[in-house]
């Protein structure tokens, strides 16, 4: 079983799909180690939100995903 | 109540209108605001991507927020989400008040909080090349009216 990355904006142009399968458990370091390159710079940036299963942390380094879980990586918003 | 969708196809304000203002005949009043994708010459193509897990309940915290600050008889937030073009509408906000000083806020609220915070991401095709939008300065500005 494995944890459910989602990227929303344009963090899935850098991801170059809108998922990814990544093996739990997964904290924030894991995360960032598993997104290569420009991705992971991105997904470092002060402005990114981290959802587990549609809750925004409020702390995203806090992160714990478990098997099953979705992980959804949030660039700010262009608004409705 | 509440009327809050996110709608995958097109977005028809009249019909919503008429269906909204039967369900509320007590209302002195109704207040609705369009928002088209703006024509401006050079986009060909908009297109919103939405998170269904948080976009949907954003959108139901922001009525709630709303109909507690406003005596209101009802309350309607529709938003698209997926490919539209210039001059086709995106967003309909309609407030069903005793008196219209609390419908024309309370849609004035909604929206602006809509066009700040609401979880949605947009590009827009210009010369056959994607660019995403970024947050407005505009927008966050409006959002502070309300304190």
């Amino acid at each position: 079983m494995s944890v459910k990355l989602v990227f929303l904006g344009k963090l899935a142009d850098l991801a170059g799909a809108p998922d990814k399968n990544v093996p739990a458990p997964l904290d924030w370091q894991g995360l960032l180690e598993a997104l290569p390159g420009p991705l992971g710079e991105a997904a470092k940036g002060d402005k990114v939100k981290i959802a587990l299963n549609g809750t925004v942390l409020a702390d995203r380094t806090l992160l714990a995903a478990g098997q099953g879980d979705e992980v959804a990586l949030l660039p700010p918003v262009s608004g409705g | 109540m509440k009327d809050v969708r996110i709608l995958h196809g097109e977005l028809v304000p009249g019909a919503a209108l008429d269906h909204f203002g039967a369900a509320h005949p007590e209302a002195g009043g109704i207040v609705s605001f369009v928002g088209k994708v703006r024509p401006d010459g050079t986009v060909e193509e908009l297109e919103l991507k939405h998170y269904a897990p948080l976009t949907l309940k954003g959108m139901e915290e922001l009525a709630d927020a709303t109909l507690a600050r406003w005596p209101l008889d009802g309350l309607l937030l529709h938003h698209r989400t997926g490919s539209m073009r210039p001059g086709e509408p995106i967003v309909l906000v309609a407030a069903a008040a005793r008196h219209r000083r609390d419908a024309f806020e309370a849609a004035d609220f909604a929206m602006d909080n809509l066009k700040s915070d609401a979880w949605f991401w947009k590009r827009e095709k210009r010369a056959g090349e994607w660019h995403w939008i970024e947050p407005r300065e505009q927008d966050h500005a409006d959002l502070e009216r309300w304190g």
